[in-house]
């Protein structure tokens, strides 16, 4: 390793290699912080020519790696593997190029999602996805994660604004994907990379997609007896033919945790919803009036349009803060991810209630109502034995409500490390299988974040590659993890 | 035994004709005729099963016979792409035509591959909703077809094209296995997103079996705008000035030709209130250009490039450039149609998204398509030949593929190593 070190180093400079415990201590997880793991190095490059050329070390000692971004990640997708290095993209942080024409914007991985949208603002531009860790998670994270945002509902995903990629591939090729056109002859690469979690390759150079701002925006807050009556004004949202820019609801306990940190000014009630039109002034002042009669009709006895710019930071800053906000109420808790038809929210609601109370945990939900996103927390104490354990069984019971109901177990934190048990449980064998393909072709040694993602056998003799059922596996006497 | 059916009249073995005909029944086997011909190429049988489990088991015995297969909707864009260096059979999806779920309150369909976007679209809009795409021939043209050609039309702009509204899809694979992946909601990053892995793949990774998709509301009422330009760079200028400003169109689009003067339209979606108050906007913006309402028929105006006055001199080319080179690529255009002396006539999308037709003599064809491409790939962007005449000399219908193609012939390999699918028929020769 000392040799290979070496190398490393004259890559990327001094300045460029940890390699200290207790430096690479920083390294050792993302923002889901229970899994841990040491990498044996961490390398920071500047240029993807350098990137390029520690892939190629680690392909040519059969050294995983595992590229990360700002390690906001809540799924453990950039948590180091044994015996592998971390690519930090931190030190490759530059707006490369801004395109107000064609409203496009070329990046590299290190830079920050809020900072593309700060360099294109004084031209009244924006760019669409807004994940809540925004201000410190990085475009290639994003790119990894295919992440989200509250105004997703309208403007889409990440993949929806990532236009080209140039990947490194784990072989150490320099690959183009998509480009500043749109679709570019051969399949859709980018559509595949974007969401991949890192197990393609790495993205040295982002070609993004910018949106103009709205005329207007107004974000309504309506306070609801419960969150089934706020369900029930969304689906009245929905059926009047509206697309909001972002519907959003809190329940009581998520509401709490909000005003303790940030004093939101919300109002104290079971169901909370958030709704926010853009747009023109007329259309959006004309259908701002049909959703204030949709949460009247649907029992909201408080309705409340934010009247400034400032006010509506104000409401945005208690939901952004949520998560971090049940600090206030609980010791230790657990954030979950997990997607359902919007319809089942009643049902998947009172599901949820009631494994709250069988397994005396509480349970603080916030939600993206309008697509069925939802973020249940689990409230625990650490210190109380056996809790932390309730805890995550709790938080899987609720994955698997989601399944059963015809969801998703992430719509948008990502697999990672943290759900790759439950990708078997949400796809069948020759899905996954199918998956495995794409990868192979892209990594047929397994090197660029393996172990994430794919439920891995648990078996000895496996070999990375192509999936192929063991035959203990087949025979029903071992299963995947 | 119908002549049509004869083992000397497919071409194939009998015993593996009749474990066709054992999947699908003996009536949806048929002899391949002339109409079936794909890009020249004659294939031996047409197959059509009626069930998903029954199309896949056909593409494992003929994948296992090392025939090749060319997968079929309806037929309409058949033509595009390569001509397919074998051509055995083709497997029709017109049997797998169910709406198997309208969750209208979710705002999700899926969809069998052979259903046509009109039926689908007449079903949705019971419950006021719509599958926002336009593509072409709507009346005929299926999920599938759609799909695997990657059509989308002037409601991109807003809505984005299929890639971005396809949640969900099952995929026969040429060994037979059904694979799913995406899901039937709307927000999902669980395991590789091969829905768009498989849209504009041609049906060269697997058969689409079914797909999911999300919906949009259908529009509370529209209008339609022209807008007059007396040249090319005021048409952009006109374009340009439209996407930097405030209004909240769906469509935008412009006609370009050697014999009339540009014309812009645009489509606005929403509440009379707001349409009002954009078209006041939209009026201020164009200042002294005509602004004429327009109709609804405008937005079809792409299949107008389709009508074959002169089948044999007519070529058809998908351009991709960006938006803001609209007037630069419609002067290049200009010059190498007088060079090559064709005659053209092209409808650009602000996206950036084009569609040219070109009239003239076969060789002038070839000429015309072959430097527009060079000089467009040139500027990052691309043009794909999608109707070309016989007599034209041979021209690649896809240009360059980038550093990647290496990369996607890996995927083609992993996904289909006996290249049953399709062969010859994408980019690069896979």
């Amino acid at each position: 390793m000392g040799h290979t070190f070496d190398e490393l180093r004259a890559i990327v400079g001094d300045r460029g290699l940890i390699s200290s415990a207790e430096e690479l201590h920083t390294y050792e997880c993302d923002g889901l912080t229970n899994f841990r793991v040491m990498p044996r190095a961490v390398v920071l490059p500047n240029t993807t020519e350098q990137v390029q050329a520690v892939v190629r070390i680690c392909h040519r000692e059969r050294m995983p790696f595992v590229a990360r971004g700002s390690g906001t990640g809540l799924s453990g997708g950039a948590l180091p593997v044994e015996n592998g290095i971390v690519i930090s993209l931190a030190r490759m942080n530059r707006i490369l190029e801004v395109d107000f024409p064609n409203a496009r914007v070329v990046v590299e991985p290190g830079v920050i999602n809020l900072d593309v949208t700060g360099r294109v603002s004084p031209q009244d531009y924006f760019y669409a996805p807004d994940p809540s860790s925004q201000s410190i998670c990085s475009i290639g994270g994003n790119v990894a994660e295919n992440s989200g945002g509250a105004h997703c509902l309208k403007y889409g995903f990440t993949t929806t604004h990532v236009l080209g990629l140039e990947v490194v591939l784990p072989d150490g090729s320099l690959v183009h994907f998509g480009g500043k056109t749109l679709d570019a002859p051969g399949y859709d690469l980018a559509g595949v990379f974007v969401g991949s979690e890192g197990t393609l390759g790495v993205a040295t150079k982002i070609i993004l997609r910018i949106v103009k701002r709205p005329e207007c925006v107004r974000t309504l807050l309506a306070a609801f007896p419960s969150t089934n009556e706020a369900g029930a004004a969304v689906s009245d949202i929905i059926a009047e033919g509206m697309l909001p820019a972002a519907i959003e609801m809190m329940d009581n306990l998520a509401i709490q945790a909000a005003e303790a940190a940030v004093h939101a000014n919300y109002p104290n009630c079971g169901g909370l919803l958030l709704v926010e039109l853009d747009g023109p002034v007329a259309e959006v002042d004309a259908l701002m009036t049909e959703v204030k009669k949709i949460c009247s009709s649907n029992g909201a006895p408080e309705i409340r349009v934010a009247q400034s710019d400032a006010e509506r930071a104000l409401v945005w800053k208690g939901r952004k803060a949520a998560f971090a906000a049940m600090g206030r109420i609980s010791p230790n808790y657990i954030v979950q991810d997990g997607v359902i038809p919007r319809t089942a929210l009643p049902q998947v609601m009172s599901e949820i209630e009631r494994l709250s109370q069988a397994g005396g945990l509480r349970v603080a939900n916030v939600f993206h109502a309008g697509d069925g996103n939802l973020h249940p927390l689990v409230l625990y104490d650490r210190r109380i034995a056996g809790q932390e354990e309730a805890a995550e069984a709790l938080s899987s019971q609720i994955l698997e409500l989601c399944i059963a109901a015809g969801g998703s177990i992430t719509g948008e934190h990502g697999v990672g490390e943290d759900k790759k048990k439950m990708m078997a449980k949400m796809f069948a064998e020759p899905d996954l299988a199918t998956m495995q393909r794409v990868r192979y072709a892209f990594d047929p040694l397994q090197l660029s974040n393996p172990t994430k993602v794919f439920p891995t056998p648990r078996l000895c003799g496996e070999k990375p590659g192509e999936y192929v059922p063991h035959s203990a596996e087949s025979a029903g006497i071992a299963e995947r993890y | 035994m119908d002549a049509a059916t004869k083992p000397e009249a497919s071409g194939l073995h009998s015993a593996l004709r009749h474990k066709f005909m054992a999947i699908v029944g003996n009536e949806n086997v048929h002899a391949a005729t002339a109409a079936d011909a794909v890009a020249g190429v004659q294939p031996k049988l047409v197959i059509e099963p009626g069930a998903e489990r029954e199309l896949a088991e056909i593409l494992r015995l003929s994948n296992e016979a090392g025939l090749a297969v060319i997968p079929r909707g309806n037929g309409t864009k058949l033509g595009w792409g390569n001509p397919p260096t074998r051509a055995d059979l083709i497997l029709s999806t017109t049997r797998l035509n169910e709406i198997i779920e309208h969750a209208w309150a979710d705002l999700t369909v899926t969809v069998e591959a052979g259903c046509t976007i009109q039926r689908l679209q007449e079903t949705l809009a019971q419950h006021g909703q719509r599958l926002a795409l336009d593509p072409l021939w709507p009346e005929k043209a299926t999920i599938g077809g759609v799909l695997s050609a990657n059509d989308s039309g002037a409601l991109r702009l807003r809505f984005g094209a299929l890639r971005d509204l396809i949640i969900g899809a099952t995929i026969a694979l040429a060994d037979g296995t059904l694979a799913s992946s995406g899901g039937k909601v709307v927000k999902n990053v669980a395991g590789y997103d091969l829905p768009k892995l498989v849209t504009g793949a041609l049906g060269t990774l697997g058969v689409i079996t079914r797909a999911v998709f999300r919906l949009h509301p259908l529009p509370r009422n529209t209008r339609s705008f022209s807008v007059a330009a007396a040249s090319a760079e005021e048409a952009k200028r006109f374009v340009v000035a439209v996407q930097d400003s405030k209004l909240a169109h769906t469509s935008l689009q412009c006609h370009f030709s050697d014999d009339t003067s540009p014309v812009s339209d645009i489509l606005f979606e929403g509440t009379e209130a707001g349409l009002a108050a954009q078209e006041n906007q939209l009026r201020d913006l164009a200042e002294h250009a005509a602004v004429s309402e327009a109709s609804r028929s405008t937005w079809t105006a792409r299949e107008e490039l389709w009508d074959f006055s002169d089948r044999p001199c007519t070529a058809i080319a998908k351009i991709s450039i960006l938006p803001a080179s609209m007037a630069r690529t419609m002067k290049l255009v200009e010059n190498i149609a007088n060079r090559q002396q064709v005659r053209w006539r092209a409808l650009v999308y602000a996206t950036g998204l084009g569609w040219l037709r070109l009239e003239g003599k076969p060789e002038a064809l070839r000429g015309a398509l072959h430097e527009l491409r060079s000089e467009l790939e040139a500027q990052h962007g691309s043009l794909v030949a999608l109707h070309r005449p016989e007599k034209m000399p041979a021209f690649d219908a896809w240009g360059s593929a980038g550093d990647a193609l290496p990369l996607m012939k890996a995927v083609k390999q992993q996904m289909d190593p006996k290249s049953t699918l399709n062969p010859g028929r994408f980019v690069g020769g896979i």
